[in-house]
């Protein structure tokens, strides 16, 4: 009796364990079944490298999503990750402790903020920012709803969680290892950049990595002040139209046009690849810098 | 000021918060020696050894009250530079701390800190003192792995080569050889001998059998306090406060 419920605990252990996994490929097979009406009629290189999205005569380029989500992603990455290392490094190396403990509640506050708010905000303040002193610095017009809006709103996004991680990253490095660096009259920062960083690596990428991936699907701030328009952006000051942005403005609409919800599902199965193909890609990377370093 | 002692302590006092965790201390250390900091669990030898070096100086909330005089200039003087100070002694720590990086890069991590760029100088200095440290014809042919995949003994005798790389007087030990097996510790105490010869060693254990192998000096620490110093032989042999010799006898621990 004892031994069958050991194997039944054991069974139900290997199957909730399981599940996650399982998830992910639902997913991914729902919603290929829920596009394939489309994929039947052209080939996929067609949507995905097409860039006319014109629905009412039936043409579905996902290229412009597709490019505008990578751009979006890459500028708040671009301006995420390194103000998030240098914020983490001064608080955990430099600011006296009073300031690491105040600083705590107020990053976790604004990474539970919900992402609407950011939307407004972005509003009100960085579309005219960009719009008009960003977009008039670079010589270039621009209305402000733009890529570089969206970039930044998805950065200061994914700040608290970046930085939230790589504190916790860099507490873990053994006050004795700093030590030893500092022993050999290393200064403080020769000792945060060789030892702390470098021991840290691992853990600021994985931290970047929940910055992307949260960065990759965000999609109510960023529809509010990117702009829109299905046209591959060819400058930070253009507007984009991201994946999850015409998924969420388009879906449950204009559903009488042919195949027109088929495709918005091809665009979240081509949203959720690109999540796991950089999950792959980026596990790749983690990979190795763990045989580099330790 | 002392002629043949490196380290001066003047009425040293060191607070955490309104812990006071040594009292008064005042010692000098003499030159080319093993001096050995005995005391039971908590006395404050690692604050001593860490004052020695402003480690302390890391801590937030930390005071520190009272002179360290190094060649004759107080390492506490507000015009004191701290990497300067810190350079002039090598650190082993009571696990040992591989930097990550590969054993030759833990080696060349100082004189690269300081300034010596030439490979071959580079390439001298580390070959020296890891010899010096006696891990040369262990580690000779594999000096671009990871340091972390040597052995805890291994390590502590690199952490050695990489202190001694910054070419110091003094060589600071806390508990050196608390993490490492008989034979590991052997080895290290080996060399702390060998090295006394161009090195000020000074050694926190609360092993009072090494104290006896290695020691040619002893300050005994108690609750913050320094109650008693001496040759070590003198101590050893005829303690003179009463709390030293109930802590030989191992009364108290
Ligand atoms: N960073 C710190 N903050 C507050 N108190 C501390 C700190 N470091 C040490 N202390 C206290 O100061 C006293 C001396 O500590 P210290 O580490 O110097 O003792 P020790 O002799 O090295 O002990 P052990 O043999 O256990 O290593 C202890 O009571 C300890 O609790
Ligand atoms: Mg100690």
């Amino acid at each position: 009796m004892r031994l069958l419920k050991d194997a039944l605990a054991r069974r139900a252990m290997a199957v909730i364990a399981a599940l996650p996994g399982l998830l992910v490929l639902f997913i991914v097979i729902g919603l290929f079944l829920r596009s394939k009406a489309i994929l039947g009629v052209e080939p996929l290189s067609r949507f995905l490298f097409s860039s006319a999205w014109s629905p009412m005569k039936g043409e579905f380029g996902l290229l412009p999503f597709i490019a505008g989500t990578m751009w979006v992603t890459l500028t708040a990455l671009a301006l995420a990750v390194p103000v998030s290392i240098l914020t983490a490094i001064y608080l955990s190396e430099y600011a006296p402790r009073w300031a690491r403990r105040a600083a705590q509640p107020v990053i976790d506050l604004l990474a539970g903020l919900p992402s609407v708010v950011y939307g407004a905000w972005g509003v009100i303040l960085v579309v005219p920012f960009v719009g008009n002193v960003l977009a008039p610095l670079a010589g270039v017009y621009s209305s402000g709803y733009s890529i570089l809006a969206g970039g930044i709103i998805l950065a200061i996004m994914t700040f608290p969680t970046i930085i939230h991680v790589t504190l916790e990253v860099f507490a873990s490095v053994p006050r004795a290892l700093r030590e030893a660096s500092l022993s050999l009259g290393a200064t403080k920062w020769e000792t945060t950049r060789h030892v702390v960083l470098r021991k840290g690596a691992q853990g600021i990428l994985a931290a970047s990595v929940l910055g992307f991936s949260r960065a990759l699907g965000e999609t109510m701030a960023v529809l509010m002040v990117v702009g829109n328009v299905p046209s591959v952006p060819r400058s930070l000051f253009d507007p984009g139209y991201p994946l999850p942005a015409l998924i969420a403005n388009n879906y449950g609409e204009m559903m009488s046009i042919p195949r027109y919800d088929a495709a918005l599902m091809m665009a979240a199965l081509v949203l959720m690849l690109i999540v796991l193909a950089f999950n792959v890609l980026a596990r790749g990377i983690l990979i190795r810098v763990e045989r580099k370093v330790r | 000021m002392n002629g043949d002692s490196p380290i001066s302590i003047r009425n040293l006092s060191v607070l955490y918060g309104d812990h006071l965790a040594l009292k008064d201390v005042s010692l000098d250390i003499p030159a080319k020696r093993i001096t050995s900091i005995i005391g039971p669990s908590g006395c404050g030898k690692t604050t001593l050894l860490k004052s020695l070096n402003r480690l302390l100086d890391t801590d937030d909330g930390v005071r520190v009250r009272g002179q360290v005089l190094l060649d004759g200039e107080d390492i506490y003087a507000p015009r004191t530079e701290v990497t300067r100070i810190r350079r002039k002694m090598g650190l082993l720590s009571q696990r040992p701390q591989v930097l990550p990086m590969s054993i030759y890069d833990n080696v060349a991590y100082g004189p690269r800190i300081h300034g010596l760029r030439s490979r071959k100088e580079l390439n001298e200095r580390v070959e020296r003192y890891l010899r010096l440290a006696g891990l040369w014809d262990e580690v000779e042919g594999r000096l671009r792995e990871p340091a972390s995949l040597l052995s805890v003994g291994q390590q502590q005798r690199l952490c050695l080569a990489r202190g001694l790389a910054v070419e110091p007087e003094i060589i600071l030990g806390d508990e050196p050889t608390s993490a490492l097996d008989p034979q590991s510790s052997q080895n290290v105490e080996r060399r702390l001998l060998e090295l006394k010869r161009d090195y000020t060693v000074i050694v926190v254990t609360h092993i009072l059998r090494q104290a006896r192998r290695i020691a040619d000096h002893i300050a005994f620490l108690y609750l913050g306090e320094l109650v008693e110093q001496g040759p070590a032989a003198e101590v050893f042999a005829a303690p003179k406060d009463p709390r030293t010799r109930a802590y030989l006898t191992g009364e108290i621990s």
